[in-house]
């Protein structure tokens, strides 16, 4: 991958914000985490071509560099000029063609030698005749990564790929699709409103928030480091709250029923909330640092943890087995100060 | 004894109508589904529509205004080809394409947009080229609504009557169709021949949906 490059920097007006965004891409795996209708999919569609943005540059840079999109040049490739494979999230496999049919696509009249090769590879032999309905979900992600790889492109585009899944199927394709995709070479950007999706297919990441970008870096330094307060919460972090610093190193929770909670990080001026996560707390005495009473809690039992709301509104989250059925409430539970996350 | 070429020339006018009909009819609707202007659209579908809500004789007035020996179209046949479309078998054509246009061409747009979008732009992204997505993609998922709309098409052409008796008029063996015949034939108070004909309509007109639903409903099954 290495002198590879992707750059996107995009401009488009739309109805209730405007999108703007600017990324360069190195690495193969990468992400753009958002809410939906923050515009992740609309900077997809506008690499594939799909959409028009108004303004910007987008181009990409192999052994010599090709510019798909430039409006100062007036430049705008057709999306069959472009070659970007795009996953679309219902597959958009053609109900009137055969698995076969379907691969054969993206491929020129002299390689259709190779479908066979694709459908051995996708474990797709004996389909070769069936309609997609007749596919269950995972053979049908199959077909259109294979339709994909046999058109043999730059970069692939990955539109929130298992979203509309149940959890047991969506565990299995994203596994299935990383293997898949191992010996891929080139670009791979997936957008998805899912943490567990970004965490576990991108090393870099994007988190964008009604069109603009406002966190980017490595996968593990986002989840770590949020920083804001639209990124903790996208990342999956339950408990936010407005704070008022009483020092450098402890706050008053307004939120939280106004508790006072010390940080391990210097508070510096920017900072104006704090998050926890729902599962760092652990089981304290009264006089703990940082402890916090579990008077009037409310407890929800799901089948692998146990869902605390306490009474200053914190989130906590308690792992257990699923044959438990008891639980007994310590009257104090504490956070350490490592794991309270200063945002801005 | 019947007198069976109205039979033979309304077969003749509905087949090259239809036939004419079903590809104007795609393509203007493939048009207007590109058609990103939203009043552009609505204007434009307007005109494509106007003939079904108009009344037959009002689309023959002006089908005979334009068409007719001093309209544009007209007189530019006589001068340069020596042929006079109004009253002519051709007539008969002409009157039976726009009277049946609009029905072949709203089942199809209304087809069309049906098909998801996402098959287009999956087709894009893989290179097919925008001829082959109207051919293999937009009208191969549209097929059950354009045959439901041919199907409307051909029947209307069938039994146009309102246009075709103002452009082609009432022509023994040359422009009379079997809906005219039925007509002069009751004004002339041939009421049995009449009959005949009307039986010969109500058949063909069966035979022709029986098909074209049996086709459609097997399609149908096929990729499910």
């Amino acid at each position: 991958m290495s002198g590879k490059l992707l750059k996107v920097n995009i401009q488009k007006k739309l109805n209730e914000f405007d999108l703007d965004v600017d990324f360069d891409l190195k690495t193969q795996n990468f992400g753009i985490l958002g809410p939906s209708g923050c515009g992740k999919s609309m900077t997809l569609k506008s690499i594939a071509g799909i959409v028009n943005p108004d303004e910007g540059i987008i181009s990409i840079k192999l052994d010599n560099e090709e510019v798909y999109f430039d409006s100062s040049k007036k430049i705008n490739l057709k999306p069959q000029k472009r070659n970007v494979g795009y996953l679309f999230q219902n597959y958009a496999l053609f109900p009137n063609m055969t698995v076969e049919e379907n691969i054969a696509v993206g491929l020129a009249k002299e390689n259709y030698g190779k479908i066979e090769e694709l459908v051995k590879k996708f474990r797709l032999e004996g389909l070769e005749k069936r309609y997609p309905r007749q596919l269950s979900g995972g053979q049908q992600q199959r077909v259109a990564l294979a339709r994909i790889i046999a058109y043999d492109p730059d970069v692939i585009l990955l539109d929130e790929p298992f979203s509309a899944m149940d959890t047991y199927l969506k565990d299995q394709l994203r596994r299935e699709l990383i293997n898949l995709l191992e010996e891929f070479d080139g670009f791979i950007v997936m957008v998805t409103h899912d943490r567990d999706d970004a965490f576990h297919f991108c090393d870099e990441l994007i988190v964008m928030d009604k069109g603009k970008i406002i966190a980017e870096g490595k996968t593990y330094d986002i989840f770590e480091k949020p920083e804001k307060v639209q990124v903790a919460r996208i990342t999956g972090c339950k408990n936010i709250s407005k704070i008022e610093p009483i020092d450098d190193y402890h706050f008053r929770a307004l939120d939280w029923d106004n508790i006072v909670l010390e940080s391990a990080e210097k508070i510096s001026k920017n900072i104006s909330y704090a998050g926890i996560r729902a599962h760092d707390f652990t089981f304290a005495d009264r006089d703990d640092l940082n402890a916090i009473c579990t008077k009037d809690s409310e407890v929800v039992e799901m089948p692998f943890e146990w869902d605390i709301k306490l009474a200053s509104d914190l989130w906590w989250k308690y792992e257990k087995e699923i044959h438990d059925h008891e639980f007994t409430f310590p009257d104090y539970i504490k956070i350490n100060p490592k794991n309270i996350i200063l945002l801005e | 004894m019947i007198d069976w070429t109205p039979l033979f020339i309304s077969m003749k006018t509905a087949s090259v109508s239809i036939a004419i009909t079903v590809f104007l009819g795609l393509f203007v609707a493939w048009g207007i589904i590109m058609i990103k202007n939203d009043t552009t659209k609505v204007v434009l579908d307007g005109v494509f529509t106007l003939p079904i809500v108009l009344p037959p004789t009002v689309v023959g007035f002006f089908l005979l205004y334009i068409f007719g020996v001093k309209g544009p179209i007209g007189s530019f046949f006589i001068n340069f080809f020596a042929y006079k479309i109004a009253f002519s078998w051709e007539a008969t054509v002409i009157a039976a394409v726009v009277m049946s246009f609009p029905l072949m061409y709203r089942s199809a747009r209304g087809a069309f947009e049906q098909v998801d979008s996402n098959l287009v732009e999956a087709a894009r992204t893989l290179g097919m080229s925008e001829w082959k997505i109207f051919w293999k993609i937009l009208c191969a998922n549209a097929l059950p609504g354009i045959i439901s709309g041919g199907i409307l098409a051909y029947a209307r052409g069938l039994g146009e009557f309102g246009a075709t008796a103002m452009l082609a008029g009432n022509i023994a063996d040359l422009t009379r169709t079997l809906p005219i015949a039925v007509y002069s034939d009751v004004a002339a108070g041939n009421m049995g021949s009449a009959f005949y004909y009307v039986v010969v309509i109500i058949i063909i007109s069966f035979i022709a949906i029986f098909f074209m639903n049996y086709f459609s409903i097997r399609q149908g099954k096929r990729w499910k």
